[in-house]
């Protein structure tokens, strides 16, 4: 069953007609997403990969019944599309999109929080679901294993090499998750693992985290208590220095907080192991395994 | 985007909020004729983006216009935490009552905006959080709603405030709050906010910054300011333009990867290995054969470096684009310092097949990559 995506999921790709919308629609149809409508405000009736294309998210929804969305729409208008995705009640909304002003952010959060909406990201690979075949991201599908892990992330990249690590060393994944590098995102890491320990299917976590915030100090503490299976963890930017932005907006030590130690020692006080480099991370699965 | 105090405090008094009398001066003579307007002792503050700028002597009391002159002089030489001083602000010195912490910023857990403030102001907002944090009132503004005037009043009892303070202060987070919302600010803090002896209260310092996300929005005031959004150097100005994530550490070893979080792994791995690293060059998603080049050429720029690693884990690139970037700098005698490559991922077969014709050696994993670069370091020094 896995979480958030499964094989009914319906999805609108907003922004389709854009150039990394009209590949990643691609890429996801190939990987067996089910992708029914595309939404470009002003383009109705042309076709992408095959896909419909709508003026808007109501008529998309209307005309296929679609029930999730992703959003590949640039900066200045995400929030807004966003925000029309959410009036639709379509859930999960996956928001791509990198460099979101943080007010529009915050503006279409509480939005999705106050329908009981699941926004993923902004600035997000999304989420993979190898055993249905569904992604509803921009991940490579053909790192990600099928199995009984849980993998939750706040960056990209580094989410598929410590996928393809597993997947190497034999170890599949339930379902992977990017939270998104931005400082404020919809689904946080301490909901993630809440979302995880309600899964069934999941026997394990990795929580890959990096600097800045306290997001995984809160999962730690939340771990510590609440849940009883094996978690691995990494975490990046070790060896950054404080009050600079490391590539996400979101990973940056402030003053002394954000630090990864902080972060490390919360996690080994929770008793996840944490992992020095993204291979160890296989390793230490299979031993707690 | 920080903006300067005196740029900060132009945006405070648009919004009608009080700032001390006084003005900006660029020479020793403008400070002794701004000193001479206010006609009462001033302080002569350094105009400079960095924190603790009182510790490093840049901000000095003078009783006189000629004494104001000449402690500009010395403020104007300086240069602080590696930043020169291009200007400094006179303002009166305030006859204090009260100094007054008020800050707005965002709360990353809660994802909304948080009003900050307390009655012992003048130190930092962090010692203070060490030393009294029960002194710190903090209430979380609602995303549809915003800061009302009966929160800010409410704030302003909280901090311990009576009688007619109560509206004048509350009206202070009112006004910081329009701020915040009508300029896309991340952060703001007003420390301190001077209550003076005869009840008024005062804006003496100013901190904005805004979200660079939103500048789009926000031509007007880079107009306006008519400065760069950030001071740069050109290997950042040139990894800006190229949208490149580029930061320079002190290390050796240049990390040219795709990803922010895969080149900060990669930093620590090369650390783990004994390395230090140089250079963060996130290249960013889908990099075709140009970009490679242009992040090869940029990290090569910066004279500390001795080698580079580039580690690419292809998802959206391809390996192939990436093979060709390097070969087309080695083709052009970009490449003046060893370089070790990891490349897997997409189209990492057609990718391996270009540097093998071309006689380039690569690498399978992160670990082997890191280590080979950080003993190619070692044998050039």
């Amino acid at each position: 069953m896995a979480i958030l995506v499964n094989k009914d999921t319906k999805v609108i790709v907003q922004g389709i007609t854009g150039g990394q919308g009209t590949f990643h629609s691609a890429a996801m149809l190939d990987y067996g997403t089910k992708i029914v409508a595309g939404v470009t405000p002003g383009k109705s009736g042309e076709e992408v990969n095959g896909v419909s294309v709508f003026d808007s998210v109501i008529e998309a929804k209307e005309a296929t019944g679609a029930n999730a969305s992703i959003i590949f729409v640039p900066a200045p208008f995400a929030g807004d599309a966003a925000l029309e995705a959410i009036a639709e009640d379509l859930n999960p909304v996956v928001v791509v999109t990198e460099h979101v002003p943080v007010k529009d952010e915050i503006r279409l959060i509480h939005a999705a929080k106050a329908k009981g909406i699941t926004v993923i990201g902004p600035n997000t690979p999304g989420i993979i679901i190898p055993g249905a075949k569904q992604k509803v991201g921009i991940m490579p599908g053909h790192v990600f294993s099928d199995g009984d892990v849980g993998l939750m992330s706040r960056s990209g990249t580094l989410t598929y090499e410590i996928a393809a690590g597993m997947t190497n060393a034999g170890i599949g994944i339930s379902a992977a998750l990017g939270l998104g590098g931005d400082p404020c995102v919809g689904l946080t890491t301490i909901e993630a693992v809440k979302l995880f320990k309600k899964d069934t299917d999941t026997k394990a976590l990795v929580l890959v985290g990096e600097i800045g915030g306290d997001a995984e100090e809160r999962a730690a503490a939340y771990i510590k208590k609440n849940y009883d299976l094996p978690v691995v963890g990494f975490i990046a930017g070790r060896t950054a220095p404080p009050g600079k932005r490391m590539g996400h907006a979101g990973a940056i030590i402030s003053g002394s907080s954000g630090t990864a130690a902080a972060k490390i020692k919360a996690l080994n006080d929770a008793g996840v192991a944490v992992a020095d480099k993204p291979s160890d991370v296989a390793r230490l699965l299979k031993e707690a395994l | 985007m920080k903006l300067f105090e005196h740029e900060a405090k132009d945006i405070f008094r648009a919004f009608k909020m009080p700032t001390p009398p006084g003005g900006l001066a660029k020479t020793p003579k403008e400070a002794k004729e701004r000193a001479e307007d206010v006609g009462k002792p001033v302080v002569v503050k350094a105009m400079v983006l960095a924190g603790k700028r009182g510790k490093a002597g840049g901000v000095k009391f003078a009783d006189t216009p000629v004494e104001a002159e000449k402690f500009a002089e010395e403020i104007l030489k300086m240069r602080i935490n590696d930043l020169p001083v291009e200007a400094v602000l006179i303002e009166e010195k305030l006859d204090i009552e009260q100094e007054i912490y008020a800050g707005i910023t965002i709360d990353r857990n809660e994802r909304k905006y948080v009003v900050i403030g307390s009655a012992a102001g003048g130190m930092s907002i962090e010692e203070l959080a060490e030393e009294s944090p029960e002194k710190i009132i903090k209430m979380h503004v609602d995303p549809s709603l915003g800061f009302q005037p009966f929160e800010a009043r409410q704030m302003a009892i909280s901090m311990g405030f009576k009688g007619k303070q109560i509206n004048k202060l509350g009206s202070f987070f009112v006004k910081l709050w329009k701020i915040v919302e009508a300029y896309d600010v991340e952060l703001t803090e007003i420390n301190p906010l001077i209550l003076t002896k005869d009840g008024r209260f005062f804006a003496a310092d100013a901190r904005l910054n805004i979200d660079d996300n939103s500048l789009y929005r926000h031509k007007d005031i880079i107009e306006k300011l008519k400065r760069e959004p950030a001071k740069q150097n050109e290997r950042e100005r040139l990894a800006t333009e190229n949208n490149m994530a580029y930061v320079e550490l002190d290390g050796n070893i240049a990390c040219i990867c795709n990803g922010a979080g895969l080149t900060m792994a990669t930093l620590d791995t090369v650390s783990l290995f004994g390395g230090d690293a140089s250079t963060f060059l996130d290249l960013g998603g889908g990099a075709d054969a140009e970009r490679v080049e242009k992040g090869i050429e940029i990290a090569l720029m910066y004279p500390k470096v001795k080698a580079i690693l580039v580690n690419i884990m292809a998802g959206i690139t391809r390996c192939d684009d990436v093979a060709r970037g390097i070969l087309a700098a080695r083709n052009d005698g970009d490449i003046t310092a060893p370089m070790v490559i990891r490349m897997v991922g997409t189209n990492e077969e057609e990718g391996q097949e270009i540097l093998e014709k071309a006689g380039i050696p690569f690498l399978q994993t992160m670990e082997e990559a890191a280590s080979k670069v950080v003993e190619l370091v070692k044998e050039v020094a």
